[in-house]
């Protein structure tokens, strides 16, 4: 018996020795040298450059497409479009495994995350015409002082209202709200049995705009800190609270709708809040629904918005660095940025590109201003869970307390950013 | 000591050389990811190159410490949140699916009954159905103007917005019962707690939006657990069921004393699979809630996914994976434990007890 144990127990201590074995050749992968800083050299020779996309669809993967095959052609470099399924997943994967696509997009949500991580190679600095960015964009992008990526493009929200219902409720274009007052005003004349007068989307980024108009955020990207308990941004949640409070204004789940626009669109409420995604979704789902955009009416501190938007991330890991950056010029020009605009709907993130942009769409002037005063979303690195906590409890804004949400955000952002 | 050659010296090597293929695609694909995600779990990896690459911190247990820990903050708190739901949330699915399997099971078993190929086919279908079709089905029938509440309107009752109501059950029976005011909960329970969650939050129940999915997963898996059941069933000779009857057993009787025992070491694997599948609910979460609303469908496995792939808290999340190992472990073989056979280990007893005892006067024999 004996024999058969010890035997067993040395085929235990093989298995045990080639596991570890593995083990080590997974770590030993060759990128230990932890990835030089430096641009690696393209110049001697054409690069493939993978391009990893989280495209909104076929208008957007087209565009894109069409754009890298003309650098392509122009540079002779080659480049491969990739449409990501799950953008974040497949990232994850190319970071672990030290092969990431060259370049891709970032939102701005996660581009602290990124950048903290040392997966991003800062850019921003090597572009041509950098500055001519809408400095509020290239914020989004920063940590640390340090500006990143190219914003691709953005998104600002602004008021949509519903023509037929502002007529019958007899206002005229000199009633579209400038300030707080006016807006509940105009939302409680707008009430009916069953049309709420405002609707918004549940979350951080719509109740957001409020607390920019009245001078506060929820944390402060300069410096790095959390600011949710600044006697500002309660004012501003106590502000919609009362018009949740007075049936002025209504949660897009409340009227069961996914987001403001369905809600909008629908007619279960006259007016919203959203951003230029919006145009699509009216076009195709509600083309019978007039409406009209105007700003954000100003809060007490002046005009506030919020931005989204998304940059061309390069990878730190990446080889052809040069040949990317190159990329992203071509990819943000203004004429090129026009064209996105014009194929899926989206804002030019440069300066030089508004005045073409209102002309082309004088309709969307409402939004295109945002990008002078807007705000981006909170980009710290690490707050992803405490952010989702604030918009999990904002669901409640109606009954809750505003003061518990804001404070227990700031216990846990401030827990986090230590 | 040297040994005569045995015979069978060489099969040793064969075997071992049969079982390799197998050893390695196991060490390779299972026990290697495995001992990574340990060691990832006692690290503050980011994601970005090798977790085994120098200057990944190693951290000990602090990861771990996170999530159990005082010091947790609201990490603890959801990954508490989540364990909360994924309680109830087994605490309701496996009984029901198991219940409803076996009765599916006993339908398709009458021999009176017609059509029996069509009923199997029609109760297994919603187990091979891809589960992201169904819950995109579900969510529909659930929106808060759809299928279900256009019927539940036709008899007069306003329903809930189902996938956007986060209250919890249990708060609204209470309610209902007059045990307590839902939205002024008792102070006794709001004011106190353990592990970062009061006892109100504890005691919430699956919320409404959690058990839509409680019914979906119901209804997809008993199909599969009702082929286990049938095969059991089928196995079962008619003639000791007719011996029963000659007995004196009513159906109840024979059910109760015949065929139950007889499903028993079925039940075991319907409930053990149940189990294990419940505590790693994660592609209905996914798909139709991702955790909302108000973290009422949070699940560990999809609480995981989220730290991981959408925050970059590797560490974490790997932790979060090994304490749902570790539930999952210490409640199987709990389960196991309770369906021990106490029979067989009666007998082995008894066995062992009688060769003991034959030693002993062997023994006392030669004295």
């Amino acid at each position: 018996m004996l024999p058969t144990s010890r035997r067993r127990r040395a085929s235990l201590v093989a298995l045990a020795l080639g596991s570890s074995l593995a083990l080590a050749a997974c770590g030993g992968g060759g990128f230990e040298e932890d990835g030089s800083d430096e641009p690696a050299s393209s110049g001697d020779g054409p690069v493939t450059l993978e391009v990893l996309i989280g495209s909104s669809g076929d208008a957007e993967t087209k565009a894109v497409e069409d754009a890298a095959a003309a650098w392509a052609e122009e540079s002779g470099n080659e480049v491969e479009v990739i449409v990501a399924n799950d953008l974040a997943q497949q990232l994850s994967q190319g970071f672990a495994g030290g092969n990431p696509p060259d370049l891709f997009y970032v939102d701005a949500g996660v581009f602290g995350d990124y950048a903290e991580a040392g997966n991003l190679y800062p850019y921003l600095d090597q572009m041509a015409d950098a500055d001519d960015f809408y400095p509020n964009l290239v914020d989004s992008f920063t940590l640390d002082d340090e500006a990143y990526c190219a914003p691709k493009d953005f998104s600002t929200l602004a008021l949509e209202i519903n023509t037929a219902s502002w007529k019958k409720a007899g206002l005229t274009d000199a009633d579209i709200p400038t300030t707080w007052d006016e807006l509940q005003a105009v939302a409680k004349k707008l009430t009916t049995a069953d049309q709420a007068g405002l609707v918004l989307g549940i979350g951080r980024d719509r109740v957001g705009a409020f607390l920019v108009q009245n001078g506060g955020f929820w944390v402060d990207g300069e410096s790095g800190e959390a600011t949710a308990t600044e006697s500002a941004n309660a004012e501003a949640l106590e502000y919609v609270q009362g018009m949740l409070e007075g049936g002025e204004a209504v949660l897009a789940p409340d009227v069961d709708a996914g987001w403001g626009g369905e809600a909008f669109g629908t007619q279960k409420a006259a007016m919203t809040i959203e951003g230029n995604w919006i145009r699509g979704a009216m076009e195709n789902d509600y083309p019978d629904v007039d409406y009209t955009v105007a700003e954000l009416p100003e809060g007490p501190a002046g005009k506030g918005t919020l931005l989204f938007t998304q940059c061309w991330g390069i990878a730190a890991e990446s080889e052809n660095q040069e040949a990317a950056v190159s990329f992203v010029e071509a990819m943000t020009t203004p004429e090129q940025q026009l064209i996105n605009a014009d194929a899926f709907g989206v804002m030019p993130s440069r300066e030089a590109a508004q005045a073409d942009y209102v002309e082309q769409f004088p309709e969307d002037a409402p939004f295109i201003a945002g990008g002078d005063y807007g705000q981006g979303p909170v980009n710290l690195p690490g707050l992803g869970p405490v952010v989702a906590d604030l918009d999990s409890q904002l669901e409640q804004l109606k009954s809750a307390d505003v003061t518990t949400i804001l404070e227990s955000f700031q216990k846990n952002a401030e827990a986090e950013l230590q | 000591m040297s040994k005569p050659r045995s015979i069978r010296r060489g099969q040793a090597l064969a075997g071992w050389t049969f079982v390799s293929p197998t050893l390695v695609v196991l060490g390779l694909f299972l026990v290697v990811p495995v001992l990574m995600a340990l060691w990832v779990s006692f690290t503050d990896w980011n994601g970005r190159g090798s977790p085994f690459a120098p200057g990944i911190g190693f951290v000990g247990a602090d990861n771990y410490r996170e999530l159990v820990g005082e010091q947790g903050g609201l990490t603890r708190s959801d990954f508490m949140t989540s364990l909360r739901n994924n309680f109830f949330y087994v605490l309701l699915v496996v009984p029901l699916q198991t219940a409803f399997a076996l009765f599916l099971a006993l339908v398709l078993n009458q021999r009176m009954l017609r059509a029996v190929g069509f009923f199997r086919t029609a109760f297994y279908f919603p187990s091979v159905v891809s589960s992201v079709a169904i819950s995109l089905v579900f969510l529909f029938l659930f929106s808060g103007g759809g299928v279900i509440n256009s019927m539940l309107d036709a008899i007069g009752v306003d329903g809930p917005t189902w996938f956007n109501d986060s209250r919890g059950l249990l708060h609204l029976v209470g309610d209902g019962l007059g045990l307590w005011n839902a939205s002024d909960p008792p102070g006794a329970l709001a004011d106190n707690g353990v592990l970062g969650l009061t006892w109100w939050q504890w005691l919430a129940g699956p919320s409404v939006a959690l058990s839509v999915i409680i019914m979906l997963v119901i209804w997809t898996t008993a199909g599969t657990f009702m082929l286990m059941f049938l095969a059991a069933l089928q196995d079962l000779p008619l003639e000791v069921e007719e011996a029963a009857r000659i007995d004196g057993a009513g159906s109840w009787g024979v059910f109760r004393n015949v065929t139950l025992p007889h499903l028993k070491p079925t039940m075991l694997l319907v409930t053990t699979l149940g189990l294990i599948g419940t505590w790693q609910v994660f592609d209905q979460v996914y798909v139709m809630t991702q955790g909302g609303p108000g973290k009422s469908t949070l699940t560990p496995a999809y609480l995981s996914y989220s730290y991981a792939f959408d925050n970059q808290k590797w560490g974490i999340a790997a932790a979060m994976a090994f304490v749902l190992f570790l539930i999952i472990f210490a409640m199987t073989s709990l389960q196991r434990f309770l369906f021990r056979d106490k029979d067989a280990i009666a007998t082995k007893r008894a066995e062992k007890r009688s060769k003991r005892d034959r030693a002993r006067v062997t023994a006392g024999g030669a004295a």
